[in-house]
């Protein structure tokens, strides 16, 4: 069954793996949903937030395959359930719209916008939220003049984190010690590993 | 071996002196390093630099200049596979870069170690569609286990270093390095070669854990009817002997991939064969009915599994693999045995009862009879006038006694090949397996025969193929390779025509091809040869090609429709194998 999956990817910071990342879904002819790539907490390793929609199966091989590109230190996948995700998403609204209909107001502060810049032609309000959150408020702004609309990659955060925090923290260090090896996930067919 | 100052031409020692090099003087450095002592390639503009100072260093490079760039980096896998060791292939930037693909994609599926060392345009023109510039990173992502590009000189020592160590360690690869022309002529202070032995993120040697081991003897010793299949893992990990005592001990009915071939000898009583499209009945068959099928170094790819999900479904299965992406990839395996299989197979080797299964092995060997009264005998001894493909491999073992290296094409030549060839030792098989590269087996012969200079160095090839590198008939010439060229002329596309007429209603769409006078081309490049058309000159002819001083070319005329059989056509089960 497809569903949707949330890939993280540990990553050095180099020039030309995000296409090798990229890569490993579109000869699959995979669409990628959605991709941010951020720092992390750990000095020097970059993460990737990827969303696809695909089965658990193929999610695995992509992951391992993933995985296997050299500069990718650890690639983790998540059902929705095993993650706390956000998408920032800002909207351009003419000013006296605004100013002058109580209804736009009240649709604002029911989504929890925040403004950002307030000019006399134009305000931008931030939100941030999942998906159909930041929808619907472009759907509702749309009979008032919603001049633009953008929408972040999701980033996430996944629940069960610390073991893999923990090693990422090795990883930071510059000769990890053999034990690293995480061959003791290779027959466990569940949990956030890939192995 | 840190630092190789001492190797700087003479000419080039005032500078030495002072530890200054240039790019290209610290790329011919480290390939010393590395112990690298051929080199296939071809110049251009933008590698123009490497190629000025590997002038200087001729003495301790060979450099072999080949007729196009397919053909010097195929002669670089080809060398890679028979002596173990990196292939290295030079190409300049633009077309130069982009005629390495194929090779490098051939060497990507078939685990090959190489180095690519491309020349790109200065630096500060990348991106402007500067002469003969070309995005060769990204071209090449896909094909290549790494690639890099060099901007500054400074890098160079150390992206050398990872390139190797990427390239032979964990499951083998091509990896491209692009420097830029800037880079190459930069002098810089260099400091030593010093090779890489660790990457953070790069994991090539997984530490084994033994209770997978444990399980997997646990089902090969409750087993009735065991079953191996193994691949080039078994060649690339070095492993032939440890792979031999385990089948021993164990007495495990063992049958390979084309890839695999030659790892155990081929008379080898444990031997039972091919798997596969054109594989051996027995082993396709028996897929079906073994209990326990223990995978070594293999990957499962279509051609060799047939339709999935009615493969080995009864069966246990082991799987063991350097590459943790390969488990579980196409066949679910039962215990997935993470390790590199030097290691794995002595442990395991340990683990299991020393048994034997005369009833289970006497299966395969009723098979082998049913194929051989089916269809071995009438390839290997034709009653017709017409020849084929098969009596030539046969009286070629004769004559070689299965010490030859043979490297073939793809085609129904390359099965017939793969099929019918004697192998003493391993390293002997050279084929494009994964990707089947038309083409390959001219120029992999000519790197074969540098790989292993003291060995025979057959090539196989068909109409088709030849015609595709032909061309590097020059490198055999100017270079005097010692390779013998074996061309099983059927004027078809033969394997394409076999498709077309056992599925295509016979519709032979565009396989009819025409040939040159071979022997007359191979004659005007210096190349002795002659041409068979009656089978009472063959065996007198192969004799002549094999004791001839230096390369020969023999064409041998063979039946124009022979299929290649068994068979597993495509979408059906391996126990769907065909014997007609």
């Amino acid at each position: 069954m497809k569903q949707e999956f949330t890939i993280t990817v540990y990553t050095e910071n180099h020039i030309g793996l995000l296409v090798r990342i990229a890569t490993m879904f579109s000869r699959r002819k995979i669409n990628i949903e959605s991709m941010n790539t951020s720092p992390s907490e750990a000095e020097g390793i970059h993460r990737f937030t990827i969303v696809i929609h695909e089965t658990e199966d193929v999610v695995r091989k992509l992951a391992r395959q993933i995985e296997k590109q050299v500069e990718v230190l650890k690639a983790y996948f998540n059902t929705n359930e095993e993650i706390v995700w956000q998408e920032l998403a800002l909207y351009k609204v003419p000013t006296d719209e605004i100013a002058e209909k109580v209804k736009v107001e009240r649709l604002l502060r029911e989504y929890g916008a925040r403004a950002v810049v307030i000019r006399k032609d134009y305000t931008v309000f931030e939100t941030s939220g999942h998906r159909e959150e930041t929808e619907k408020l472009v759907e509702v702004l749309a009979p008032y003049g919603l001049i633009e609309f953008v929408r972040s990659a999701r980033v996430a955060i996944i629940k069960q984190s610390k073991g893999f925090h923990e090693k990422l923290k090795e990883f930071e260090q510059k000769e990890p010690g053999e034990e690293l090896v995480e061959n003791e996930y290779l027959g466990k067919r569940e949990g956030v590993f890939t192995m | 071996m840190s630092t190789t100052i001492t190797n700087i031409a003479p000419e080039k020692t005032a500078t030495a002196a002072s530890q200054q090099l240039s790019g290209s003087q610290a790329v011919l450095e480290a390939l010393l390093a590395e112990k690298v002592d051929t080199i296939f390639g071809y110049p251009g503009g933008a590698i123009m630099p490497i190629y000025d100072a590997l002038y200087d260093y001729n003495d301790r490079l060979q450099h072999i200049l080949v007729r196009h760039e397919q053909g010097g980096i195929h002669a670089a896998q080809g060398y890679a596979r028979s002596s173990g060791r990196v292939g290295v292939v030079f190409a300049t930037s633009g077309p130069g870069a982009t005629n390495l693909v194929t090779g490098l994609a051939d060497a990507m599926i078939d685990s090959t170690p190489l180095v690519a060392i491309t020349g790109q345009v200065f630096a500060h023109l990348l991106g402007t569609d500067a002469f003969q510039e070309t995005d060769v990173i990204n071209i090449t992502t896909p094909v290549t286990k790494w690639n890099y590009q060099v901007t500054d000189a400074t890098e160079i020592p150390a992206v050398l270093a990872k390139a190797f160590y990427i390239a032979k360690s964990g499951r083998p690869g091509p990896v491209l390095i692009d420097i830029t022309k800037n880079a190459q002529v930069q002098k810089f202070a260099y400091e030593g070669y010093k090779p890489c032995d660790h990457i953070r993120s790069y994991r090539p040697k997984p530490i084994i854990r033994k209770e997978y081991l444990e399980e997997a003897a646990k089902l090969i010793n409750a087993a009735e009817k065991p079953f191996v299949i193994f691949g080039q893992g078994v060649i690339l990990g070095k492993a032939e002997k440890e792979f031999r005592a385990f089948i021993e001990k164990a007495g495990i009915p063992a049958a390979w991939t084309v890839l695999g071939l030659s790892a155990l000898p081929t008379d080898h009583p444990l031997n039972v064969g091919m798997l596969g499209m054109h594989g051996n009945y027995g082993p396709n068959l028996l897929t079906n009915e073994c209990d326990v099928l223990i995978a070594i170094g293999m990957r499962f790819d279509d051609r060799v599994t047939g339709r999935l999900d009615k493969y080995a479904k009864q069966a246990k299965v082991i799987h063991l693999d350097i590459d943790p992406s390969e488990i579980d990839k196409n066949v679910k395996a039962t215990v997935g045995v993470w390790g590199d299989c030097k290691e794995t197979l002595p442990m395991l080797t340990k683990l299991v009862e020393a048994k034997v299964y005369p009833q289970w092995v006497e299966r395969f060997r009723a098979c082998d009879a049913e194929e051989n009264k089916e269809v071995i005998f009438d390839e290997l001894h034709p009653a017709g006038d017409v020849m084929t493909m098969g009596e030539v491999i046969r009286i070629l073992n004769e004559l070689t006694g299965g010490d030859a290296i043979v490297v073939t094409d793809v085609g129904q030549h390359q099965m017939v090949a793969c099929r019918y060839a004697k192998f003493n030792q391993s390293r002997s098989n050279i084929t494009s397996g994964g990707l089947g590269t038309m083409g390959f087996g001219l120029p992999a012969a000519i790197g074969a025969k540098f790989g292993a200079p003291e060995r025979t160095v057959v090539a196989v090839i068909g109409d088709g193929g030849i015609q595709m590198t032909i061309q590097e008939f020059g490198t055999i010439m100017q270079f005097g390779v010692n390779v013998k060229i074996l061309i099983l002329n059927n004027e078809f596309l033969g394997m394409v025509r076999q498709w077309q007429q056992l599925f295509h209603d016979k519709r032979y769409s565009f396989v009819n091809i025409t040939s040159p006078d071979y022997v007359q081309v191979a004659k005007g490049y210096g190349i002795a040869g002659q041409k068979v058309t009656e089978r009472a000159q063959l065996k007198q002819a192969l004799q002549s090609m094999l004791e001839h001083d230096g390369s020969y070319l023999l064409e041998v005329m063979v039946g124009k429709e022979n299929n290649v059989f068994p068979m597993v056509p495509q979408g059906c089960s391996v126990s769907e194998v065909r014997l007609k």
